[in-house]
């Protein structure tokens, strides 16, 4: 595990001329992605008649900051708020607990038939939901769990293709001496996984867990399909609801939508290192 | 990769027996899900789509007319077979270019680079509804951000997401704003590739544009094989952004291939079809996502791979 990799190699240093095109290009292209979240943001605090004003208002005047409060309580946001919380947290749970217990075994114990499972493992990694979405849901409709949010927080606990994967690589890299000095001491599986493996893997596990979370935060097509009743909406259903309810009212869906989008924003500014390593999971080192 | 095989099969000394019961119980979660989440509802799926299935009533066997007489005929099926198509044909060079080219500009550690990094990054965090709704104000026909920019340079811009012509279009202009997931993928790809080499190359004369062909395109190809796998399998599944911004429309000009199995399932509750449909859409992905793997030894180049010439 070199230094390399994480520091930046010496390619040819950007000197002069260069250094100010690229700095030029980087400028062009930061503001090509920042307007729409600028717009965005200035829109959600404008009155209504001035969002589509001509010529456009760049800044609001006065910024009217109640609309976050009335675009909040049109709806109810904090039951939607709740019913997110609870999948993304029980998707974590599930997810970390299941995926580590997994790769430890990929990754660590010897058995026949473990390279074949592997593969299938890896296979399934490119199978998409909307293939299984069907037959998935007749079976859960079937249990009686559609329009609660059983049938998104459950099938966590039976792990993540993607997740062990990741895990596995990382677990890889874990010296077998501290496994066999834990056996050599009478540990047990659990408390190998538990005292041993975790504690030194608390990096690739948070990884784990902030990509759980921004999905179930994010998803759509599987709430959508499960649940029905609005008191069991979450944020990003209700957003849509709230987009297609009512007069559309362009400030009061912004202010929503930024309010919906903060946490996992917030989320990925304080947890970029590990956002950007699960990403990119080649790349996992120290 | 898949590390030294064990011994094969056969006796297995008692100490090699415990640990690989310790290995079936520790993979059981994912085994058992693998079992009922996946192997089982497919070949379930693909009984139903051989019925004809509403949910209320028992399925009612319908043999192939699902697959031979109903999608034939569907328009609507084509249709979405047709806009899935060209989306993903435009779509994907788009994203690996693109995000290159991101991942390039940001490569060297000039000052600031970090939050140029963020910011190319960051609206692939709002995936989603928002994303979505961003874009229905920018490109309002009305007073949109866009077409009030282009009215300033003397052009009257389109209907965008209201007009037939341009919906797809419009979905494909908004995407741009999710080039940073790629981009970060080749980030990583490109810090891996020891900076020596570009010495060498540099001693040896090589402009930039010589390194750029001969040495970063060769020993990124394994990331770029990487991300082409994703970003092809990605855009086949496009659901979200086409059912919050358009709902398919106008006129099915955004109708995508899950979206309209979505509307079969869940809209019209014709579960056989809706299953027969996504049987031909795992069948479309696992024969691009092969010919993907298969072109690999011909243009991925892996480090430390034996080259016998």
């Amino acid at each position: 595990m070199s230094e390399r990799g994480r520091e930046d190699i010496p390619i040819r240093r950007l000197k002069g001329w260069r250094l100010i095109l690229r700095y030029i290009l980087l400028a062009a292209a930061a503001a090509l992605f920042l307007l729409p979240l600028y717009w965005m943001i200035v829109s959600s605090l404008k009155p209504e008649y001035e969002v589509f004003a001509v010529p456009p208002a760049w800044w609001p005047s006065p910024p009217l900051w109640q609309n976050y409060r009335k675009a909040l309580t049109e709806l109810p946001f904090g039951r939607y708020a709740l019913n997110t919380i609870l999948i993304a947290v029980g998707a974590v749970i599930g997810h970390v607990v299941s995926c580590s217990l997994v790769a430890y075994g990929f990754a660590k114990l010897r058995a026949p038939g473990k390279n074949v499972l592997f593969i299938i493992l890896l296979a399934t990694l490119m199978l998409p939901y909307p293939v299984v979405m069907i037959p998935q849901y007749i079976i859960f409709s079937e249990l009686d769990w559609v329009n609660t949010l059983k049938p998104l927080i459950v099938p966590t606990f039976f792990g993540n293709a993607f997740y062990i994967f990741l895990l596995r690589q990382f677990f890889m890299q874990i010296p077998n001496d501290l496994i066999d000095a834990a056996k050599i001491d009478g540990a047990n599986l659990l408390q190998i996984i538990w005292y041993v493996i975790l504690p030194i893997s608390r990096q690739a596990i948070a990884t784990v867990a902030i990509f759980t979370f921004q999905f179930a935060w994010n998803d759509f097509l599987a709430p959508l399909i499960y649940l029905q009743d609005q008191s069991r909406y979450t944020l990003m259903l209700g957003l849509r609801f709230f987009r297609s309810s009512f007069e559309v009212n362009w400030a009061y869906l912004m202010a929503a939508s930024l309010s919906i989008a903060a946490p996992v924003i917030v989320l990925f500014f304080f947890t970029q290192r590990a956002f950007i390593s699960g990403i990119s999971m080649g790349s996992l080192k120290e | 990769m898949f590390g030294s095989n064990t011994q094969k099969g056969k006796k297995l000394t008692p100490f090699r027996r415990k640990e690989a019961r310790a290995f079936y119980l520790t993979i059981s979660p994912w085994l058992i899900g693998f079992v009922l989440l996946t192997v089982g509802p497919m070949l379930y799926s693909l009984y139903i789509s051989f019925t004809r299935y509403d949910l209320l009533s028992p399925p009612e066997w319908a043999g192939l007319y699902n697959y031979l007489e109903k999608m034939p005929n569907d328009a609507r099926f084509w249709q979405s077979l047709k806009v899935t198509a060209i989306y993903t044909a435009a779509y994907v060079p788009l994203e690996m270019i693109g995000g290159l080219m991101l991942a390039l500009l940001v490569r060297e550690r000039v000052r600031g680079i970090k939050v140029f990094r963020t910011i190319f990054y960051l609206p692939t965090v709002l995936a989603g509804v928002a994303f979505a709704v961003v874009w229905l104000l920018l490109l309002n026909p009305r007073g949109g951000l866009v077409n009030l920019g282009l009215k300033a340079v003397g052009i009257n811009g389109p209907r965008w997401l209201l007009d037939p012509d341009w919906a797809l279009f419009s979905l494909l202009l908004m995407s741009f704003w999710g080039w940073g997931r790629a981009m970060v993928i080749y980030l990583a790809g490109l810090q891996s590739i020891p900076g020596e080499i570009y010495e060498a190359a540099a001693i040896d004369g090589a402009s930039r544009w010589d390194s750029f062909w001969r040495i970063t395109i060769p020993m990124l190809s394994s990331t770029i094989f990487f991300n082409l796998i994703l970003s092809v399998i990605g855009t086949f599944q496009t659901f979200t952004n086409a059912f919050v911004a358009t709902d398919g429309g106008p006129l099915d000009a955004t109708l995508f291939f899950v979206l309209y199995l979505y509307k079969q399932g869940f809209d019209l509750r014709n579960m056989g079809y809706a299953s027969a449909l996504a049987w031909v859409l795992f069948v479309i992905i696992l024969v691009f996502t092969l010919l993907i793997f298969r072109s690999q030894e011909f243009w991925v180049f892996y480090a430390g791979e034996k080259t016998d010439e």
